[in-house]
């Protein structure tokens, strides 16, 4: 029952876009047709399920043993930008299709915050292994939600006749805002 | 590139290239910790100062760097001034600390501090590297307490925790919606100056 509340609110309540602001950066940059917003929403849950895993053994079985937990921000980053690439060249190898599919948003997701502010956010709340694994995979299905409905919505934008000043990431933003409106919706639900 | 002033260089932070508003770049902060003008204000200091240092640093070291390892080189110096500043913070100002919370350990992927290390402090002098840093920390910090008293404004009637009316604002703009939506209209605002000045009717 406890993992089907981290699921849901992960997802709809504390969605890590409209209610966390993490991520906007790809947000609001890989948003502008639906297609691709789903291939970085794909590569996001890939990436971010098997971070966490390794940011959490790296924490339990390297940082806390040796009392060095002050370096957690210097090791995620580099535990995750090492990991990005293993999985580029990984996919390469055995799944051209994949590669194919993902290749372009992999580089990316490096400095999508996300990806670290999840694995920080799994030790603040003391979970365990299994409980990480479904609180990432939670977070970058809620990533992907929202980029899919957003970018659906910005496709439906470009057709409207807007003023010049509110083109572009005035008009994205303030859709946004009625997206996450929409997201608070779900506050009762747990 | 032309050569520019030192005074221009620590200008165009400001206003004409600022990262919020202009360049879109370190946007998650900009919307996460924006509740209060106090909020927005330490946010922008503790970027500032990471700015600052990582291109102080980056330009002494870019010529011992190979090029290939360039970015996991700048990450690496970049994460140890923000790992400075939050054992600062949690020492000296926990209860900020404690409010702006994850989002300073997340200067790491703050894309102004990488981009401005690899844009401008990569290929230039120490000096200017830090004239450099330190307009676009102040136009962070400006964008930041901008939009954080805005939203405290219309959000609780009070501004950097001063309240002047005694009555409920418009809870929104605290919560989530408010800071896509003042976002939004700042640059509408900032875009229709802009157009307007162009073409003068």
């Amino acid at each position: 029952m406890d993992y089907i509340i981290i699921i849901v609110s992960a997802i709809f309540i504390n969605n890590i876009v409209l209610a966390k602001f993490l991520g906007i950066c790809p947000f609001l940059g890989v948003s502008k047709n639906t297609s691709t917003a789903v291939g970085m929403g794909g590569a996001v849950i890939f990436v971010m399920t098997i971070a966490t895993i390794m940011t959490y053994l790296v924490q339990h079985y390297i940082l806390i043993p040796l009392d060095i937990a002050y370096m957690q921000t210097v090791t995620y980053i580099l535990v995750i930008a090492f990991l990005v690439q293993v999985v580029e060249i990984v996919l390469k190898k055995v799944s051209p299709d994949l590669y194919q599919a993902l290749g372009v948003y992999l580089p990316l997701i490096t400095t999508n915050c996300t990806i670290l502010g999840v694995a920080i956010l799994v030790i603040q709340n003391n979970f365990n292994l299994l409980e990480s694994v479904i609180f990432a995979i939670g977070n970058s299905v809620g990533f992907t939600l929202a980029i899919a409905i957003f970018s659906s919505l910005r496709e439906q934008l470009d057709l409207a006749d807007l003023p010049e000043y509110m083109q572009g990431i005035p008009a994205a933003l303030i859709t946004a805002s009625i997206l996450s409106m929409a997201f608070m919706g779900f506050a009762g639900l747990v | 590139m032309a050569p520019i002033s030192r005074k221009e260089n620590f200008l165009k932070g400001i206003i004409k290239e600022n990262p919020v508003f202009v360049i879109l770049l370190g946007l998650c902060p900009t919307l996460g910790v924006t509740s209060s003008a106090v909020n927005g204000l330490g946010m922008g200091v503790a970027t500032a100062f990471v700015l600052v240092m990582s291109n102080l640093v980056i330009s002494l070291v870019k010529n011992v760097i190979p090029d290939k390892v360039r970015i996991p080189s700048f990450i690496v110096i970049i994460a140890a001034f923000v790992t400075v500043v939050q054992l600062l913070m949690a020492a000296y100002t926990p209860a900020l600390n404690e409010q702006l919370g994850l989002f300073i350990p997340l200067i790491v992927v703050n894309c102004i501090v990488l981009g401005r290390a690899e844009a401008f402090a990569s290929r230039n002098t120490a000096l200017s590297s830090i004239i450099d840093g330190l307009g676009m920390g102040v136009g962070f910090t400006f964008a930041l307490t901008l939009l954080g008293a805005i939203r405290e404004l219309l959000g609780s009637l009070s501004l950097f925790g001063y309240k002047f009316i005694d009555a409920d604002g418009m809870l929104v703009f605290i919560l989530a919606p408010g800071a896509f939506i003042s976002l939004g209209f700042i640059i509408a605002i900032m875009n229709w100056m802009k157009n307007r000045k162009r073409s003068p009717h």
